[in-house]
This record gives C-alpha cells, structure tokens and sequence, in this order.
C-alpha cells in the first residue's frame, strides 16, 4: 500500500462527524470503522467496488478501471442508478490489463486508455480507478491522471480504493475523497440563489432522487448538486456554493458532509427519504437549515403546506391496503436503508415487525429502533442464514425484506420475499415511495404463486400412491437426486456466503 | 369467475379464429400415411395449406375436391369419387380423410352416402380407409373442428376389444397441443410402465425431422392399426375440454373409462397427471420428475417478481386460453382481457371479470393499458401499435421459428412458459425506468403551497 494511500486511510478512519468513531480509543480509531474481515467468513464487497458505487452515478463521466479484467468485466452495469440525460456512466471502460503489463506496468496502457476513451467520447470527464493488482505492481495512477489531464486538457481524476484496502464502505469514503480533492470547488455556478443544496449520498436508484425532487421543486429549493445520483460533472464541481446538504446515507459518505462544512460552511444535516414521517422531517430541515443560512422564512410555511397535502395523500392511498396487512409479519433485514424508519412507517399500516438487522446501525439508529419498537425490539446483529431459513421455514415471519443476497433463503423456503436494496428495480422514497412500497408488499404477499409452489407432492402425502420403493419388473431403479432430507444442510453450505 | 359476452358486430375485425375444417385436417396430419381431403373449392384447401405450412415450416399434405360453381349445384359426388380414386391411385395412403367445407355444407352433400356409394362403385376402394367429418366454415372454430375429426376416427375406426392389454391406454390430446408437447406426454406416461395410444399422433408427423424418402401423404402419426388397438386399452386421457365428446364417444364405444385433464400448464395440473398415471399403473413416480418438479417450483419464484401484478391480455382458443391463462394467474398475473373464438364450459371458470367471443380489434381494444399480449402470431401488429411485448401462443405462428417444438406441457414445458413470459417483462424493464417526471405533485398539493404564501423563485437548470 503507498504511503498516500495509507495516508489517506488514516484520514478517513479518523472521522469526527461520526459518533461512533468518536467513542473510540486512538487505537481502536487506528484499526480502521470496519470490522476485519474474517477468511472464509465474510460477505460484501471490497473497496474498490464502494468507489465505484459512490461515484459511478455521475452520468456524463467515463469511469476507467484500471486493472484486470475481473474488476470492471465482472461487476460492469449491474445497478439501477439511473439517468436523465448522458449513459456514459454505463459504458463499462477498464484498462484490461494482461501479463506483460504486470511485469512491466501498466501506466502507458492507462494513459492511452485515457486518450482513446477522450478521442471517441469526449466525456467532461474521466475517472480513474486503482485496483489491486495495479496497485500492488506500483502503477502511480495520480501521476498518470495529472500527465494525462494536462496533456488532454481535461479533468482526469485518480480514485485510490483498490479492493484490498478493505471494505465497501471504507470505499465509499475513498471515492468520497477523491471527489474532494479533485473536484469539488473547481468550477462556479452561473448563479446562486438562497434555496441551493446539496443532497450527499443518494444514488437515485431506480429514479428515487426524481420521487423527492417534485417536493422540492414545490418548496422552491434548488438542488444544486445531488452527489452522486443522476450528477453531471460540473454540479459536483461547483457543489461548494450551496447553502446547506442533506446527509442520506451516514455510511457512505459522512466524510464528504463534514468536510464540506469545515471548508466551505455548509451546514448538513442527516435525514432519509424512507418513510412517510422521515420524508416530512426532512423537508422540515432543509427548510430550517436554509432559512438560518439566511433564506427568507416563507419557505417554513411552504413546507408545512406541502407536507400537509402530501401526507394527507399518502396516507389516503394507503388506507385501502391497511385491512389487507394488518398482523402481517415481516423480518426486515437491510443495509444501506435505515430500518427504523421503515419499521415506523410499516407499523403504521399495522405490520408487525418480528425482526429488524441491525447490523449497520448505529448506537443511536438502536435507541430509535427501541423507542419504535418497544424495549423486546428483535434487533438481529448478525444472523446467520441458516437460522432466517429457519425463522421463515417456521413461519415466524410472513415476508422478508432485504436485500438481493438473502433473497434465495427465503425464496427457497417458499416464503414472500421483497428487493429493497440497491438491485431492486423501485423506487421507494418520499412519500410515492412508501405507497409503493406498501402495494409491492400487499402484491407479494398476496401472489398465488405461494399456494402453488407450497403444495405437497401427492406422491408424499403418505397412503395415496404407491410408494418409491415399490417398482415395476424389469425396471432399474429411476436415477435422480434424493430431494428429500437434502433441505437445510445443502441450503446452509450453498448460501454461507449471503448475509 | 368470468362472464362470457359475445360480440355482436357486423365485421370481425383482424379475425382471432380460424375454421372448423382447417382445425379437422389439422387433426387429420396426426394419422399415419393419410391424405387429408378438404371438400370443397380449391381456395379452401390452399389457405388452409399455406397457413399450416407457413406455422410449421414442413410439407402439408392436403388435397381438395376443386368444387366449382357447376359441381356445388349439382352435387359434389362426381368429385368426391374422382378424388377418392386419384389419390388412391396416385398416393397410395391408408386412409382418406375428408372433411367438409362451408361451400358444400351450404349445398348439403352427403358426403357419407357419396362415400358408400363410391366403395360399391369401386370395390378396390375397400383397400383404402375412408373417414369423413362435416365441419361446416361457419359453425364453431378450429378446435371444435379438431374434436370431430378424432370423434370420426373414434366412430369409424375404434371397437370394442374383448381382452384388454392392462398397461395400454389411449391419449386424446387437445389441438392446443404441439407435437414437443405430444412427445413430452409419451416420455411421462412410458415412464409409468405404460404403452401409450395418441389419436391423433402429430408428434411422429409434424416434428420437424428429416426422412429419406418422399411421400404424398402424411408420414408418422397415429396408424390405423394403434388406432384400431385402442379398444383394448384400459384407461383414456383426455387432455382440453375440446376432447370430452371425443373421450365420451370413445368410452360409450368402447366401455373404457376416462379422466380429462382441462390443462397440463400449471405445476398443480401436472401433479394430478402424474398421480393419476401412478394410479393406474401402479408404478411410482420416476426421479426424473420429482426433480422436474422442484425445478419447476424455483422458476415459479423466480418468475413471479416481474409477473407480479402484470396486466395480460390474451387472445386464444378455449383450452389455450384456459390453460395459459390459469398459469399467468397462478405467477401473480391479472388477466385483464380474454378474447376466444368459441364457447366451452371453461369460459366461466376463467380468472378474470369477463371473456369475450371476439376478434384481434376486440383484443386490442381491451388491452389498452395492459403489459403483456397473449395470441397468435396474427397479433403482432396490435402489440407494436400497444408498444408492449407479445408472447406467442397458439396456431399460425409465422413469424418465429420452432413452432412445432413449442413445449407448454409438463412440468419442463411449465417451466419454459414461465421463463419465456418472465424474459419479456424482463427485457420490458427499462420502459418502466422512471424518469424525473415520473412522479409529478398533483395540482392540489401544489395550490396547497401556493396558498401558503411567500411565492418561491422558480428555478430552470
């Protein structure tokens, strides 16, 4: 690891804006915010994938992996961060780099990687990702990208978050920094006004950011820039004369949020777009936040207007589902989506959550949780998959929310199961969101194909037909695979690595 | 449970249906070594020909009794007889089989006592086996013209057999089944230990393979001599309603009991066919299709997340109507227009408000809004007009290749209906992508604000 890098490590492990990074010794601060990964234990993606998820949403940008093939050609165009204009971001570009560049280095093949990528594409931009094995072989992509950007005349930025320095989330932080140290205040708006923010760690998957803008179209707030979801270069450049932010996600990019606010004087806050009571207080803050950065008071009574009528109509649409999904059980296993705001704004549709993870949360988002759920709040840390299967086998629970990788333990305990991570293809925030996200569970609960695929095998139930061990003559024993006494076990060792 | 409406127009619009006669030749090609005869004018025979040719992409035997103007006024025995003795004489088949047309149906031919009338005629015609079916253009539709044709060959072909064969049973397949599908259901009942009987067979005809040598008549399908055999059989399945006269016949004939399946879409349906064969075997169910059937389960959840709360509208025959639309229904899908040709005690049974007896405009019409068209290839221009995708089902499919190969039956072929229609609204996916209009404020929430006070700037970026 070069010394920049580990500098850089450093300076993200040490985060003040974090409340549990603060509650730490210097030697534990030094360990790093994530826990160490365990060999064959261990899930999740690296580093260098939390890079690209923190800044592949920038639209109109050409996203250069610098490294084998497996870093990009594995992993290229596989989420629903979606745009309104440029799909660069989707074009999957990387350096492919083979044997002899290993051996010998692979920074010419990136420089003209570059330059071809800026000949046929012409993006504003193009970012350029370390990974391991380039890394690890010394390949110096920071002076690759100043030659480059020199030589082109056009922002080449190196994002330093190989694979193996840890983490996803430590990588998101990293894709983070480079934003701050090679974009943001680089560039000036045509204009300010007194109601421009920045929204800080929102993807806009599946269109989320457009479920929220509408509502701040009609608060008359400007969002200046959103980083990253449907971004364009320049807004992110020119991000440093907002008023004020909002903070998304806590996990991703507090580092961001915070250094903002020291170096620029932007004040944040931390809110989510999940769940109809957290929707309003959002609103509530940002208005609050900008109103004591100097905007005039009215947008106050604007918002409270607006969150009046529109939680008024989300609740209308709501109401028809409440019969349908009162006393329906639901484990809440997430990640990145707050669960306590989920949990209040399910419970209020009177689903009962006999389980939420809490795996991510802070010690904060757990009081929450606890106050929401009362003091026997089921809070699962880290449960093992075997033992969901086991909880929806049991039928303990009536649906499983989640996210993509346990989606399979409950599918094959052929219990309801309902995508709410970052695969997922809808959108769930603001108040449409959570009417969606209500109608998405009635739909799944309600599917027939459970019926279906939970009917016995008339030849298992026991007395009706003739038994396997019976055959006809001259007829070899059929060959198959026992289904029977295979469950569990084979299903635990196939998803030891889901969680 | 549906209300079946009929639709009284002047002009079908972009018909769904296609007549009873093409529906018995259809059967007709099931028969091994025959020459199907439409009577009637040439025109009948030739679109019948092209359409089957153009679904299959293989050589269709089929002839005609060229009725003209003169001939239909005087009756078509003189055409009856030279047909009967050219094709005898030329193709050599087994069987001869005829079936009317609405031409001569409308001059009232009875073709049955020209049939007698030309074996005494020519006592050499004896040698060829002659059936004859009256399916009149304008009653009924392509499947009711199919359950007469194996209803004629029931009749004229089938005795009772004193001593039974106890692992022989004889299969009435459905028109809505395809030779994939008829292959599919020999490979499940052998499995059991049993001998299986097809009337009709297509499965050895219309399958698609290379033979060595060339021949007029069909070639594959049903013999007459298993047809024959079939009084000896011990069980009859009967797969669609279409095949209850036929099964009935069969049995009132025969003395052989039978059970109708109305589908074998569906992982449900198969359960009970499988049961049943076990039943009647004795023998239990083969590995093979227990694990079919846990494979089948598992394309069922994965499916359902992009069949969930889709709109379908569905254009098909009776027992395709029924049989895919009690599947879609089963993956979480909302039947939102049904469209057949004609009436079946099914209809009401139908997962959906209301069935129509209609045309492709009434389809269109009625699928305004929905996700996803079910009908014969003939649909495809109100899909493109609708901009949603169209999953082809049912006969003429022209414009894909594999027609005959189409596997909708079994848990293997339930799997693959499954899979096909999920890929759809898969590949559909990024018309749903929202965009930033996609969630506008309605005008009430922004008048609410407005009146709030302290009117915001506008902003244009």
């Amino acid at each position: 690891m070069g010394a920049q890098l580990s500098e850089k490590l450093q300076d993200v492990f040490n985060e003040p804006g974090c409340d549990k990074n603060q509650g730490k010794s210097d030697k534990e601060r030094k360990k790093g915010c994530t826990k160490q990964l365990s060999p064959g234990a261990a899930a999740g993606g690296c580093a260098f994938d939390g890079a690209k998820i923190a800044l592949q949403p920038i639209v109109d940008v050409a996203h250069l992996v610098h490294g084998p093939i497996a870093c990009e050609g594995n992993s290229w165009d596989n989420r629903h961060a979606l745009s309104s204009g440029a799909a660069t971001y989707r074009t999957g570009f990387t350096t492919d780099i083979n044997e002899l560049d290993v051996i010998y280095g692979g920074e010419k093949r990136l420089y003209k990687a570059v330059k071809e990528i800026i000949d046929k594409y012409d993006p504003p931009a193009v970012f350029v990702y370390q990974t391991c094995v380039t890394a690890l072989i010394g390949d110096d992509i920071e002076a690759v990208c100043k030659a480059a950007g020199k030589k082109f005349n056009k922002p080449v930025i190196p994002v330093n978050s190989p694979g193996f320095a840890g983490v996803k989330n430590l990588g998101n932080k990293l894709g983070g920094e480079a934003l701050l140290d090679y974009v943001i205040g680089t560039a000036e708006p045509e204009y300010t006004t007194p109601y421009d923010i920045n929204i800080i760690g929102e993807y806009n998957l599946s269109g989320e950011l457009w479920q929220v803008k509408p509502l701040l179209d009609a608060m008359g707030v400007r969002v200046l820039a959103c980083i990253s979801g449907d971004a364009r270069y320049q807004e992110v450049a020119y991000s440093h004369r907002a008023k004020a932010a909002m903070m998304v996600c806590s996990k991703a990019m507090v580092n961001i949020s915070r250094k903002m606010e020291e170096r620029y004087n932007i004040p944040f806050f931390e809110g989510s777009f999940y769940g109809i009571g957290d929707m309003s207080d959002s609103l509530r803050e940002i208005a609050r936040l900008l109103v004591q950065q100097g905007a005039p008071d009215g947008i106050i009574a604007r918002t409270e207007a607006l969150i009046a009528a529109e939680e008024a109509r989300a609740w209308a649409r709501i109401e028809p589902y409440k019969a349908r999904l009162k006393g329906k059980r639901v484990l809440l296993i997430t990640g990145g989506v707050k669960s306590w705001s989920v949990v209040a704004a399910l419970q209020e549709v009177g689903i009962e959550i006999v389980g939420t993870s809490v795996k991510k949360s802070t010690k904060e988002d757990k009081e929450r949780i606890k106050e929401i759920m009362g003091e026997e709040a089921h809070m699962i840390d880290d449960m093992p998959p075997r033992e969901m299967y086991k909880m929806l086998k049991e039928a303990r629970a009536d649906i499983m929310l989640s996210g993509g990788r346990s989606q399979f333990i409950a599918l094959k305990a052929k219990m309801p199961w309902l995508d709410i991570n970052q695969e997922r293809h809808h959108a769930f925030a603001g108040y449409e969101g959570m009417v969606k996200l209500v109608q998405e569970i009635d739909k799944t609960l309600y599917n027939p194909v459970w019926e279906q695929v939970r009917l016995p095998a008339p030849w298992d139930v026991a007395g009706v037909l003739p038994s396997a061990s019976v055959r006809l003559p001259n007829r070899p024993a059929a060959q198959g695979w026992p289904l029977e006494g295979r469950g569990e076990n084979a299903l635990d060792s196939s998803l030891s690595s889901a969680g | 449970m549906a209300t079946v409406k009929t639709q009284f127009k002047a002009a079908a619009v972009n018909p769904l249906k296609m007549s009873q006669p093409l529906g018995a030749a259809y059967a007709f090609m099931g028969m091994h070594r025959c020459m199907p005869v439409m009577h009637g004018s040439q025109g009948c025979t030739s679109f019948g020909l092209v359409l089957l040719v153009r679904h299959f992409r293989e050589a269709i035997p089929l002839q005609t009794t060229a009725m003209n103007e003169a001939t239909t006024v005087m009756g078509g025995f003189d055409n009856i007889e030279k047909a009967v003795l050219n094709i005898r004489e030329r193709a050599k088949p087994d069987l001869i089989a005829i079936c009317s047309t609405g031409l001569t149906e409308t001059k009232g031919d009875d073709v049955d006592g020209y049939l007698k009338l030309v074996q005494q005629r020519h006592p050499e015609t004896t040698d060829t086996a002659l059936v004859y079916v009256s399916t009149p253009d304008y009653v009924g539709a392509f499947q009711d013209g199919w359950a007469k044709a194996v209803s004629a060959f029931i009749k004229s072909l089938v005795a009772p057999v004193e001593e039974k064969v106890p692992t022989q049973v004889n299969i009435l397949p459905g028109c809505h089944l395809t030779p994939a599908d008829v292959e599919e259901l020999r490979e499940i009942v052998e499995s059991f230990g049993l001998t299986p009987l097809f009337l009709p067979d297509l499965s050895r005809s219309l399958d698609g393979h290379m033979s060595d040598e060339f021949s007029p008549t069909t070639m594959g399908g049903a013999t007459l001599a298993e047809v024959r055999e079939m009084g000896a059989s011990v069980a009859t399945i009967a797969i669609g309603e279409q095949m209850r006269p036929c099964a009935e016949l069969l049995q009132e004939q025969t003395g052989i009991p039978f059970v109708l399946f109305d589908r074998l879409a569906g992982l449900e349906a198969n359960d009970r066919l499988l049961a049943h064969l076990s039943a009647i075997s004795g023998a239990p169910v083969a590995q093979k299709w227990r694990r079919q059937r846990s494979q089948l389960q598992d394309a069922m959840l994965d499916a359902h997340f992009f069949c969930s709360g889709k709109k379908i509208a569905i254009g098909a025959e009776p027992d395709l109507l029924w049989a895919l639309s009690s599947l879609l229904n089963e993956m979480g899908c909302d039947i939102a227009s049904a469209v057949t040709t004609t009436h079946s005690p099914l209809l009401e049974r139908m997962p959906t408000a209301e069935v129509l007896i209609g045309d492709l405009e009434d389809l269109e019409k009625s699928a305004q809004g929905c996700d996803l068209l079910v009908t014969h290839s003939h649909g495809r221009q109100a899909a493109e007009r609708l901009h949603i995708s169209h999953y082809r089902a049912g006969l003429p499919m022209f414009d894909r290749l594999g027609a005959g190969h189409k596997l909708m039956v079994g848990y293997r072929g339930t799997r693959d209906i499954v899979f096909e229609v999920g890929n759809l609204f898969l590949a559909d996916l990024h018309h749903h992508e929202g965009t930033p209009q996609s969630w506008p404020l309605p005008e009430e929430t922004l008048k609410a604000v407005a009146d709030a006070g302290c009117p915001a700037t506008s902003f244009h970026y």
